[in-house]
Formats: C-alpha cells, structure tokens, sequence
C-alpha cells in the first residue's frame, strides 16, 4: 500500500501568485445564454478566474512566490539544497524547468533540481517528494514549486473545460527539522484511465502534425483541436467522489488521527458539487473545509496552497494545525496528506 | 409508504431541477428532455450515490436509456 510517514521534516512557509487579469463566468461567451451561464455557477460555485496573458508562463507564477516567500523567511538562497517543479504547462519541452528556475532564482549550482509532471494531485505528492528528500538531513532546506496556466491548454469554445479553470502557482519552503511532528501520505493511481484528462498530440506519442490544429465541432458550438485540453466530465466527476474520500479514510485510519483533531480539510477545488460531495461522504462540515473555486476557479495542482493563502492565511501565520490535504486529478492520480503546520510563513496573494 | 419507483421519481426530478409538477414515465427517455445537460448528468451521478450508495459509471450510464432502465440498474447495484 502506498502509504508513508515521514519524520524530521517542516512546513516552513507557503506563497501564491496568480496573474492580475479577472474572467467572469456570468458575461462569458462559452455561454449560449445568460441562464446556461447561470446555471454553470449555481452547480460549479466558480464565478470568476484569473487567466495568465500570453507572456506569462507557470514559472513566472512560481518564481513570484518563492522570491516573496523567501524573502519573508530571511533564507540566505545559497542554503536551498533542492528544488522540485512541479508542473503540467513547462516553458519548454526540452530543458526541465527546474534547471531555469534554479538560475533564475539565483540558487546554488550544487542545488539538486528536477521537474516532475503530475495535474491536480501534484502539490500533495510534493510534499510528500521534498519530506522524503528532507527526512535524512543531507538536505536541509528545500523550495517546492507548484504551478500551471492551465487556461492555455483548453479551448475557448468547449464549455465542459474553459469555464472551469484558472492560473496559479505556488511556493512551499521546507526543511529538516529533527522536531518536526510526522507527515503521513496515501497516493494512489490508475492509469487505465489516463484518457478520461487528456491532450492526445504534441508530445511523441502522437507529435505534432499540421492535423493537430484542425479545430472538430464535437458537440454543438464546442470546437477542440489536438492539441487541446479533453476531459470526460462524468467519469471525472465518479472517480472524484469515490477515489479521495476512500483515500482520507484509509490515511486517518493509518495515522491513526481522529477527525476531532483535524482543524482543516483542504481539499483539491475542483469544483463546489464535487468538493460538497466529497464532504458529505467524509461528514465533514462545509466550515472545516475552506474553498477557493469561487473566485479561482480549478487552479489545479495549485488549488490546495492558493487556498490555504486566500481563504486561512492569518490562522496557518498565528496558530498550529493539523491539516489534512487531498489533490486528486489527472492519471488519475490521487493524494492525500495528514501535516501540521505551526506558526508558518505566509505573505498576502501576490498578484502580477 | 412511497414505493421505490414514487421516491426514486421524486429523487430523479429534483435532481434534473425540474418543475415539480413535472410528469416522470418509467418508460420517458430522459436524455431526451429539456432539462437534461452535463451539469444535470453530474447531479444524477450525485443523486444516485447519496440515496442509493451506488455509483454508476460512466461507461454504464452510456447504456441507459429510460428512466425505468436507470432505476432498474439502482435496484441490482444497492448493496443489501
């Protein structure tokens, strides 16, 4: 079972940046009439997003976070012995990310640096990935961004995608702590669904050929090329309400954590009818689990920390809590978390 | 005493958001109504989970038709 628990490692602080620019849903084209548009907010909860213009990338996200974050840390950058990016819009195909983000940041060269690609489970598999690389003390401090501009891979006429998500990216600070209360984690994954989130061309399965860009109209006014974003809603919405709540239950039974102990569930802001659903399968209160969606959007692997930052800021700077954390998306993949935060750094949302 | 189809036609129509006067047929292909979109596929889905505890998916509900083929799938998934 993949399930672990990781010792002598802190959550030292957490950043978010997304871009300036606000899309509401209720005046959005995608929309064939102000009632269907409606009708999307009521279920989904998402009123507005933010979206990334053509110049900014995930990494220009996530380099805004961790030069604020570590900025309000103090950390001396020479001291940052790993950096992971996680990410499923990098700026180039060829070289990982990580390399330019690791120069740019003005990091050390001994500074270990790779690029894992994972959608909405990715924040929770990197705290589990830096707590491993921590847990020893070879490494004593490491940068964990998380980040996508998930809006450039869906297409602006498909309704059962574009409405749904916005941009964001993320930093989270950690480091050896030999005092640190354990981190406990259960992933899991099913790749036999791997088409139900999909973009089928541009890698090297299927390259990039001028087919590709041929827009098909795949239900009535919704166009896609090959190169955009498909996903199958309801086989989405199934997996969503079965996988994570099955996930927290196994994970609180392991760690062996009541759910009176729990201060907060941050879930993956999918959307209001899945995150409600998975609640009520918990019979957790919709107060212990803060949300994001509506003013966000699905921001992806960023959702947990956006909304940690947006909706918990001043509790995670002043308090100790115990958190559990659940991404779920894309693979499908799927992860939850049990962690303590005490007293960590946390600047205001950072907006470019 | 509500019989299981009187409930399950109440469950049904709230899900959809539908009027309440709104006459639901056993036999009534329910793709086919005005109501019934994406959003309103998921609010079934939901529907179907928390009365029923049964989840159907996607590839399952593809076979469905009518709103009795949908109840009878409910009958032989609840867990006794």
């Amino acid at each position: 079972m993949a399930y672990q628990k990781i010792e002598n490692v802190r959550i030292s602080g957490i950043s978010a940046c997304v871009p300036k620019t606000v899309v509401s849903n209720l005046n959005s084209p995608v929309f064939l009439s102000g009632d269907d548009a409606a009708k999307f907010i009521s279920t989904t909860g998402i009123k507005e997003r933010r979206i990334a213009s053509a110049d900014i990338c995930s990494s220009d996200l996530c380099y805004n976070a961790a030069e604020k974050l570590i900025g309000e840390l103090g950390w001396d950058r020479k001291e940052i012995d790993c950096l992971v990016f996680i990410t499923q819009t990098p700026d180039y195909i060829v070289p990982a990310t990580s390399c330019i983000l690791q120069d740019r940041l003005g990091l050390s060269s001994e500074c270990y640096s790779f690029d894992i690609t994972l959608g909405c489970s990715g924040w929770v598999y990197g705290v589990s990935i830096m707590g491993s690389l921590l847990s020893t003390g070879c490494f004593r401090k490491g940068l964990l961004l998380v980040g996508e501009t998930t809006t450039k891979t869906k297409s602006p006429t498909d309704k059962s995608t574009f409405p749904l998500f916005g941009d964001a990216g993320t930093a989270t600070c950690m480091e050896y702590s030999p005092k640190a209360p354990p981190m406990y984690f259960h992933t899991g994954t099913d790749g036999s669904k791997h088409k139900v989130i999909y973009i089928p061309d541009g890698a090297f399965r299927n390259p990039t050929t001028l087919q590709s860009l041929n827009s098909e109209e795949v239900e009535p006014g919704v166009t896609r090329n090959r190169l955009q974003y498909i996903m199958d809603g309801g086989a989405v919405f199934v997996f969503s309400i079965t996988k994570p709540p099955q996930s927290i239950k196994i994970l609180m039974e392991k760690a062996a954590v009541a759910s009176e102990k729990i201060d907060y569930y941050f879930l993956h802001q999918a959307n209001k009818i899945m995150v409600e659903k998975i609640l009520g399968k918990l019979k957790v209160p919709v107060d212990k689990a803060p949300t994001s969606y509506e003013s966000f959007g699905n921001t992806s692997m960023s959702s947990i920390p956006l909304t940690m930052i947006t909706a918990k800021r001043t509790d995670l700077v002043q308090s100790r809590l115990n958190l559990i954390i659940c991404g779920f998306g894309g693979g499908l993949s799927w992860a939850t978390g049990y962690v303590t935060t005490d007293h960590i750094v946390c600047p205001e949302l950072i907006e470019i | 005493m509500q019989t299981m189809m009187e409930k399950f036609i109440d469950h049904f129509r709230e899900a959809l958001d539908a009027a309440e006067g709104k006459e639901i047929k056993m036999e009534d292909r329910f793709r086919d109504y005005e109501e019934w979109d994406s959003l309103r596929y998921l609010s079934v889905i939901a529907m179907i989970d928390s009365e029923y505890d049964v989840i159907i998916d996607t590839t399952d509900f593809r076979k469905i038709e009518t709103v009795g083929g949908l109840m009878e799938e409910i009958r032989k998934r609840i867990k006794t």
